[in-house]
């Protein structure tokens, strides 16, 4: 099985990622092409969806901010993703660079969580007539911003590299749980006290039943903020790795 | 593992730091309610059990700085380390002794102070066995939490930022059960996910804090 | 050839603004702490070797 799909190839040079050198060089060579796809997607999946894309009937042109929505949220919650994973492996096999990938992703997942929630915000004033309901999904994209900023909180309280790694990595994983279960309860609060809401009525801009019109812009720009986020990300890490470099080398200067 | 609760709750008890404070606290969040908010019945029994909770939920928060700081600055909890007892024990320990002097406090005050907003009796007893159920949840993240920021210097403010979104499931499905007592209608699980959480964090929160405590005194 | 937007116009360009201002930002703040973390680096280093 791991033969047929690639696996036996690909992970054991996945795993030489983590040593500081090699991940240097490869994403070192990957970034200037990253950039450039990435403007490329990017800029033209949002030209397309804003200037070449007809009017929805329903919304006119406030379906146009779609293109900038769907793929925010879709990283926000990509982005806690890979903190996740990321923590998950420094606390197992103890590689730096894991952890700094996880510190990196977090400022960026916390933007896109932002571009999201204000994005909707807007989209929302002239659909549902308010900027803001605590229907189930919005509270709970506004659950996991709270959750990206106790992360990049407690990273900024703690000097000691190590500690701080080991501590985040836990922040990482028990949040994780906390999240899921805040979605849940969430759905159930929603429910139990604002019954037969028709908020979700507006909720027509959904994947399933979009035309392909629609869809095609919206799948660029998909793939554009996600090369946005692995550009980001790389660059983060690879600060993040200089930097301890530096916190070692002042620290041997200060013993001399 | 015995001796350290005790230990604990001797302690917090005769220090005055944690025992009546919390519930002074508590106390004073809910008299200041109706300032706010004015003082028609109608209303304070309506929003009487959502406050109730937050109060209770509030001053668990405040008080859980408290668990390891102080043996974490005199060396105590260095030596706890060093011990044959395991850190997940110590956790569970002072999880519990914390619990013992706000958690329960807090649950059995809690119907009582309702009164002061409007709430019923009967609704206060469900208030009650929620919070009975749902405190040691915060009990046991609020400490987790401050195994967190146990080496940060003013760390309250860091720990109330990490432990609130924590505390979100636990604070929807308690008001959601009070609430659905106060209209009398079926508790329809509430109370059950409210324990399933508290039986969650015991089952998984001590591995985790354990690992915190050995990232900080290491 | 600005698409006209209708009665939305405000509200679809202020998401677009607000979104490019966003990541215009945080691309910023992720190169400029690049550049100075590898100065710094480098003047630790050619201290190092010297």
């Amino acid at each position: 099985m791991r033969t047929i799909l690639g696996m036996k190839y690909f992970w054991p040079y996945f795993w030489k990622l983590a040593n500081p050198k090699v991940f240097m060089r490869w994403s070192g060579l990957c970034l200037p092409w990253l950039i450039a796809l990435t403007v490329l997607c990017l800029g033209t999946g949002l030209i397309w969806g804003f200037f070449l894309t007809p009017d929805d009937a329903r919304q006119g042109s406030t379906v146009k901010i779609i293109y900038l929505h769907v793929p925010s949220a879709f990283i926000a919650i990509n982005g806690y993703f890979v903190m996740v994973l990321g923590s998950l492996f420094w606390l197992v096999r103890r590689q730096h660079v894991s952890v700094l990938v996880a510190k990196a992703s977090a400022p960026i997942g916390m933007t896109m969580t932002v571009i999201a929630l204000t994005t909707g915000a807007i989209w929302g004033q002239p659909m549902w007539g308010t900027y803001w309901v605590w229907d189930p999904r919005l509270t709970s994209f506004l659950i996991l911003f709270l959750f990206y900023i106790g992360y990049v909180a407690l990273w900024a309280a703690i000097e000691n590299q190590d500690k701080v790694a080991d501590l985040t990595s836990v922040l990482a994983l028990v949040g994780a749980v906390f999240a899921v279960l805040s979605r849940y309860a969430v759905l159930f609060w929603n429910q139990g006290l604002h019954q037969g809401t028709t908020v979700t009525v507006a909720d027509g801009v959904n994947q399933k039943n979009i035309s392909s019109i629609f869809f095609q812009p919206l799948l660029l720009s998909m793939i554009g903020f996600g090369l946005l986020f692995l550009t980001l990300l790389l660059v983060g890490t690879r600060t993040e790795i200089r930097a301890q470099r530096l916190q070692v080398l002042e620290g041997l200067e200060k013993l001399k | 593992m015995i001796q350290l609760f005790t230990r604990d709750v001797v302690l917090s008890v005769r220090s005055g730091g944690g025992f009546g404070l919390a519930l002074a606290f508590f106390l004073i969040v809910v008299v200041l309610m109706p300032f706010a908010l004015g003082p028609d019945q109608f209303v304070l029994a309506k929003i009487a059990p959502g406050l109730l909770w937050l109060g209770a939920l509030l001053a668990c928060l405040l008080s859980s700085d408290r668990i390891f700081g102080m043996d974490y600055e005199d060396g105590t909890l260095e030596l706890l380390a060093t011990s044959p007892l395991p850190l997940e024990s110590v956790y569970l320990a002072k999880s519990a002794a914390h619990w013992l002097t706000t958690g329960l406090p807090l649950s059995l005050a809690a119907p009582v102070f309702g009164l002061l907003l409007n709430l019923n009796l009967k609704v206060g007893g469900v208030l009650c066995l929620s919070l009975l159920l749902g405190t040691p949840a915060l009990s046991l993240i609020g400490s987790f939490g401050a195994t967190l920021t146990l080496g940060v210097r003013r760390g309250g403010l860091l720990l109330s930022l990490l432990v609130l979104p924590l505390y979100i499931p636990t604070l929807i499905f308690g008001a959601l059960a009070v609430n659905a007592a106060a209209l009398g209608k079926a508790l329809d699980g509430s109370l059950l996910s409210i324990l399933a959480i508290s039986l969650g964090a015991i089952a998984v929160l001590p591995f985790f804090s354990a690992m915190a405590l050995r990232a900080n005194l290491q | 050839m600005i698409p006209d937007l209708g009665k939305y116009a405000v509200e679809v360009a202020s998401a677009y603004s607000i979104t490019f201002l966003l990541i215009v930002i945080i691309s910023f703040l992720y190169w400029r702490r690049g550049l100075i973390i590898r100065r710094r680096l480098m003047a630790a280093e050619a201290r190092k070797d010297a």
